[in-house]
This record gives structure tokens, sequence and C-alpha cells, in this order.
């Protein structure tokens, strides 16, 4: 197995240090050769299983992704970074020379797209593990089915179902605040709801590659209730949208109609 | 049930109900304030209880309000039914181990454990005893379900306010518990008029050597429960059940209410009816052993509706056409009792509010053409 990473936050690389003692069964169960986060032994190439953190944001990676995915028998994204572009796409709606401008004293040097696309944008991806960071009982749910020779399949129900399952007060119906849980996909186990806060869908929207006129996330339905139920005016609906998966197909599609509205 | 069954109990006096209960080694869970709503929580004082709360409830909208009286009981009931307490959210039934040229499965049946309800309401009595039905009294008995069960006693409240979301006066289940309980109380003023309804209750009954209590507040209590019926705001026509349901099959209001439907499956979730399970396993890393769990499942979701390389509810129209046509409908035919006894959970704990007391009528309602299905169904 090897972990590359590219434009990330490095928190999805920590779920997988964050195993604990199922790291070390994980390590008698399958040769970890190229960590860089982990351990400086560095193996070449191929391997069986890339887990691959981070979005595209240089033509650098853009090139680099292409050899991970030539030297890789099943290719894994995790995290919403890999899977959505992440939190950085939200350059994807705005100007990146100006930013460099401000930010950076000598701008001539950052050499950076404008624009932070997922792994699937640019070489064909295998699996997807969502969230933000990941869930390390899925990541490791996930390796466990690859060495037994089983196709990994996650569920893609709603946040809700696990909140009620856990005994949450829903946080929408009982204090009024907007919560994305019932148009993103389970898999956090509602940790958020359980702290009294809402769901913000960083594990990307319900059912996500099942798309399709009529099927879920009902994005639409959710957005009118937080504007004409939970009073947000539609800066707010878009906010809510374009967060960590804002770039995802559905929850893109529900902001840029709500921009509309500004 | 006679006169001479029924005790009273000064509120203040409850205590020695809850300690009596904890003598005979009971875990009580009582309605606790827990995060802007009552839920069941293991108590053991009065002060556990949600003294002087009420609840609001309108479609989409939970608030809680302290009134600042003495009442006990004045919150009617949170998103929990008594549906966990048998039915549990997640079950491991089974860990299954690799040996010598197979497995072996060894079932892990929970831990026999007596627990006392305090505050189950009419509806909730009518889904537990729909929940016994599916999971006790048919061929196949659900020994996991069977184990929580056995143990639970079950302490009811007969309901003197009704909340704008309640119709089961016209599901004809409440508001005043009948059967499928220990004990009932129906508080009035300061006082709790107590009624055993199975043997363990009497029991307890005349554990605690109460005064009976008076024809007059009897009466009255039974004339306040009365009123609480009378107020229900909504309610459900079920006359024309199951047949018009089907035939309302290409009714247009379908589309209407999945364009509002999020799928998100709360309403299954709190419903105190809904059975519907899946299984998952948890296999270890060495592939050695796994743990086959039961789950709550729901017909909103993806893989409910998934046959043999097909999923036959593909969008929310199908789902929601399914719930409600398996609820309202063929729950008739397949159990002989409608599937639904009008809590008003789902309505509430819907985060866009959708209301079945409200969609029934409207796909009910002539939709000025004639289709295909309801031409043949007549037949
Ligand atoms: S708190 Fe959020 S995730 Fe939980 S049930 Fe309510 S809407 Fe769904
Ligand atoms: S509740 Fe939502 S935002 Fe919070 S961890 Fe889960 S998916 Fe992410
Ligand atoms: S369908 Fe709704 S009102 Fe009827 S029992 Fe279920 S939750 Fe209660
Ligand atoms: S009816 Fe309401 S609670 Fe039920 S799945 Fe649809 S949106 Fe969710």
């Amino acid at each position: 197995m090897g972990v590359f990473k590219f434009a990330s936050c490095d928190g999805c690389q920590l779920s997988i240090l964050n195993l604990e003692d199922d790291l070390l069964a994980l390590g008698q169960a399958l040769d970890i050769a190229y960590f860089p986060e982990a351990s400086s032994r560095m193996e070449a190439g191929p391997y069986d299983i890339a887990l691959v953190e981070g979005s595209i944001t240089t033509a650098e990676d853009a090139h680099r992704i292409r050899s991970v995915r030539e030297q890789a028998i099943v290719l894994m994204t995790i995290g919403a970074c890999a899977t959505a572009g992440g939190i950085q796409a939200l350059r994807n709606w705005a100007d990146v020379e100006s930013f460099k401008q401000v930010v950076y004293p000598s701008p001539q040097y950052i050499q950076s797209l404008s624009t932070s696309t997922p792994i699937s944008g640019h070489v064909r991806v295998d699996f997807e593990l969502w969230g933000c960071p990941i869930d390390k009982g899925q990541l490791l749910r996930i390796i466990t089915d690859l060495l037994a020779g089983v196709r990994p399949r996650l569920s893609a129900d709603s946040v809700c179902i696990e909140c009620k399952r856990r005994g949450n007060v829903c946080v929408m119906v009982a204090k009024g605040i907007p919560c994305l849980g019932p148009v993103t996909r389970t898999g956090c186990g509602a940790i958020c709801p359980s702290m009294g806060r809402d769901c913000y869908g960083c594990f990307g929207p319900t059912e996500g590659a099942r798309t399709g006129p009529g099927m879920p996330p009902n994005t639409a339905s959710l957005a009118h209730q937080f504007h004409q139920g939970l009073q947000l005016i539609p800066i707010e609906v878009v906010r809510r949208f374009r967060g960590i998966n804002g770039d995802t197909e559905s929850f893109k599609r529900e902001s840029e109609s709500w921009e509309k509205k500004m | 049930m006679a006169p001479e069954t029924r005790g009273i109990l000064p509120l203040a006096d409850l205590q020695r109900l809850l300690d009596t209960l904890h003598i005979r080694g009971y875990r009580i869970a009582g309605p606790t304030v827990r995060d802007g709503a009552v839920m069941w929580e293991t108590i053991s004082q009065i002060s556990d209880l949600p003294i002087g709360w009420r609840d609001h409830q309108e479609p989409g909208r939970y608030r809680l309000e302290q009134t600042g009286s003495a009442e006990i009981f004045g919150v009617v009931h949170g998103p929990q039914s008594l549906k966990p307490f048998a039915f549990a959210p997640r079950e491991p039934l089974l860990q299954i181990k690799r040996a010598q040229g197979g497995f072996s499965a060894h079932p892990e049946l929970p831990e026999p454990e007596k627990v006392a309800v305090i505050g189950a309401r009419a509806c909730d009595l009518a889904g537990l005893a729909i929940q016994d039905q599916i999971f006790l009294n048919s061929s196949y008995q659900d020994p996991y379900y069977a184990v929580r069960r056995e143990e639970l006693f079950v302490i009811a409240v007969n309901c003197t306010r009704a909340l704008p979301t309640c119709f089961c006066a016209s599901m004809d289940t409440g508001p005043r518990a009948k059967n499928g309980f220990d004990l009932a109380l129906t508080e009035i003023d300061n006082q709790l008029v107590l009624e055993a309804g199975s043997e363990a209750g009497s029991d307890l009954l005349s554990a605690l050597s109460l005064p009976l209590a008076s024809h007059n507040v009897i009466g009255e209590a039974a004339a306040r429960v009365e009123a609480c019926a009378r107020s229900q705001v909504r309610r459900l026509d079920h006359t024309r059940l199951p047949q018009a349901l089907y035939d309302a099959y290409e009714h247009p209001r379908w589309d209407d209410v999945a364009a509002r439907c999020l799928a998100c499956a709360n309403c299954t979730m709190v419903c105190p009816t809904c059975f519907c399970h899946t299984v998952e396993e948890t296999p270890d890393l060495t592939g050695q052993q796994t743990e086959h769990a039961r789950l709550w499942d729901s017909c909103f979701t993806q893989e409910h509706g998934y046959i043999h390389g097909k999923n036959v509810r593909p969008t929310i129209k199908d789902r929601y056409r399914m719930w409600i046509t398996h609820k309202l409908a063929s729950w008739i035919d397949q159990f002989g009792t409608s599937g639904c006894v009008g809590c008003g959970r789902c309505i509430t704990w819907c985060p866009v509010g959708i209301d079945l007391t409200e969609e029934l009528p409207a796909l009910l309602a002539s939709d000025g053409r004639q289709s295909a299905k309801s031409t043949s169904g007549n037949t």
C-alpha cells in the first residue's frame, strides 16, 4: 500500500495513524511501502493499493497523479479534497490571481491552477472515501474488504438515519438550526448532531454517484426550508451548500441557484 | 376495569412508586429534558422528570416551554416512542468465527434487564402492540426482541392535553390507554389516579396500599381524557382504505409531495410501528471473525428498493408512495390493522414538515382524470 498526498491538510492521513491498535494489525496484514507522512522508508511502486489524499491544484500534481495511477492496481481517494475538490475548491468561484497578489509578497513564484479538482477529474478512481476527515472505521472496513477480495460497499443513506439510531434530538426540528444531514451521506456516525450542532455536509451528498431526476439528494427542498422555515437569507443558503463539498454536482447546482436570488 | 383497582397518589408521593420499582429490581426509564426535547433516560428521582415543561409541536417544529407549574407529565412526547426498548436501533445478532473447514456462529442475545418505562402514551402502547405482533406473534418469533420485551414494565400516562399534531382519536388508539400497560396514570391537579392493567401492575398497586380513588375523581379523570379526544384538530379518515389508496397509485399529488420529501427517513425512524431493518457485517482485518448485526432501516433508503440487480424504487416519489401505501393501506391487508397509530411524530420530526393527514385526503381527492390503474382497480 502506498499513501500519496496532493493539496490537502493531512488530516485524512492522520486518521490512518489514529487507527492505533488497528494500525499494527494493518501493518501485519499488508506492507505499507510508501507513506512519507509516517515513515522515511519509501519504496518504489507498483502498489496493490494507492490511497490518495488531496485535490489537484497545480500543473505538476495533475501530472503526478497520472504516475500514481499507473503504479496502482486499486486507487482509492481518501477525504473530501481528493473525492470532491475539498474546501479549496471555493477558488473555483473566485479569482485566484487576485488572492496571490494579496497573500504573497512575490506572487510570481506561485504556480497554481485556477481550480481545485477531484482526483476523478484526472484519472480513473476505483473507490472513494468521503469525509473531512475520513472515518477511520470506514477506512479499515474498505481495506478489510479489499484484503478479503470483496468489493467494498459503503452505505449512501442520509446522516439522519444514523442520527436517529443514536437517539439524538434533531437540531433542525428542536432548535431551528439549518442542518445538512438530510442530504448528506452517512459514514461519520452523525458526530455533529451528537454534539448538538448541525451537519455541514463533510461526507458529501447522499447517494453520491446515483443521482438523477427525482432521486436524492433533494437539495432544493432543504434549501427552501432553510429559507422559508428557518429564515436564512439567500447568501446564507449559498454558504450552507458551498462548503467542504461545495463543488459536488448537487451542492454546486443548489448554491448557484441561490446565488441568483441574492 | 373496576374502580376498586384504582388508587390515588398525591404527586409528591410519586417517589414511592419509583422507589418500589427500584426495590423490585427495575431500571426506571422516564421522560427527561435533553437537548431541547424529552427523551427516555434512566431516572431515579421525581426531579428527573420534566416538571412544569410542556411541548409545542407542529409540522417540522418542536419546542419545549417551562410553564412553572407542578405538572409532571405535561410534555406529551418526544421523538422516541417505546420502539427502541424492544426493537433496538442496533442489535448484534451473531458472532461468526472461522473454524476448521468452515465457520461457527454464536447468537449474542441481549442481557435480560428489568426495565420499567414511565410515561408511555396510548399511541405508544398501540405502537408496541403492533411491534409485538410483528416480532412475537408471527410464525417467526424474534428471540432478541423477546428478551428485551419480556421484562418491560409499562407505566402509561393518559393524555389530558392533545398536541396539534395528534390524531389518535381518529385512529381509535387513544388518548385513553385501554390495554397493553401494567399501570396507567392520569394526572389531575396535584394527584395521580392509578389503574392496574396487568397482574404485575395489580401487584405493584397493592404493594403501594394507596387510598382508593373516589367516584368523583375517577369521573373527573375520565372527563379530561374525553375532552382531550374532542380537542384534537387533526384526523385521518381511513374509511375508504385500503382500496382508495391503491386506486390513487397514479395520482399527481405524489409528484408534489416528492418534490418536498428529502428521503431522509426521519419519519420512519420516529414511527412507533415501522419495523424495517437491515443487517451488516463487521469483519475484523484478519478475516477470522465477523459480527452480524441488525440495524433500523427505512423504505426511504436506496438499498431498501434494491432487488437482484435493479432498484425498484429509485426515485423519492417511489419511496414516499411505498411508505404511505404500506403504512395506511397494505398494512391492513398484511396485519389487519392500520400501520399508523396517530401519534403525529412523523409530522413533527420531518425536517420539512410533511404531514400525512394532509397528504392522504389530497391523494384520495379526485384528480380530474381517470388513470389506467384506478379503472382496473375498481373492476
Ligand atoms: S439533526 Fe440533522 S442529521 Fe440529525 S435528524 Fe436532524 S436534520 Fe437529520
Ligand atoms: S455530521 Fe456532517 S459535517 Fe459532521 S462529521 Fe458528519 S458528515 Fe461531517
Ligand atoms: S405514521 Fe406518523 S402519525 Fe402514524 S404512527 Fe407513524 S409516526 Fe405516528
Ligand atoms: S416525509 Fe419528511 S421525514 Fe419522511 S423522508 Fe420525507 S422529508 Fe424525510
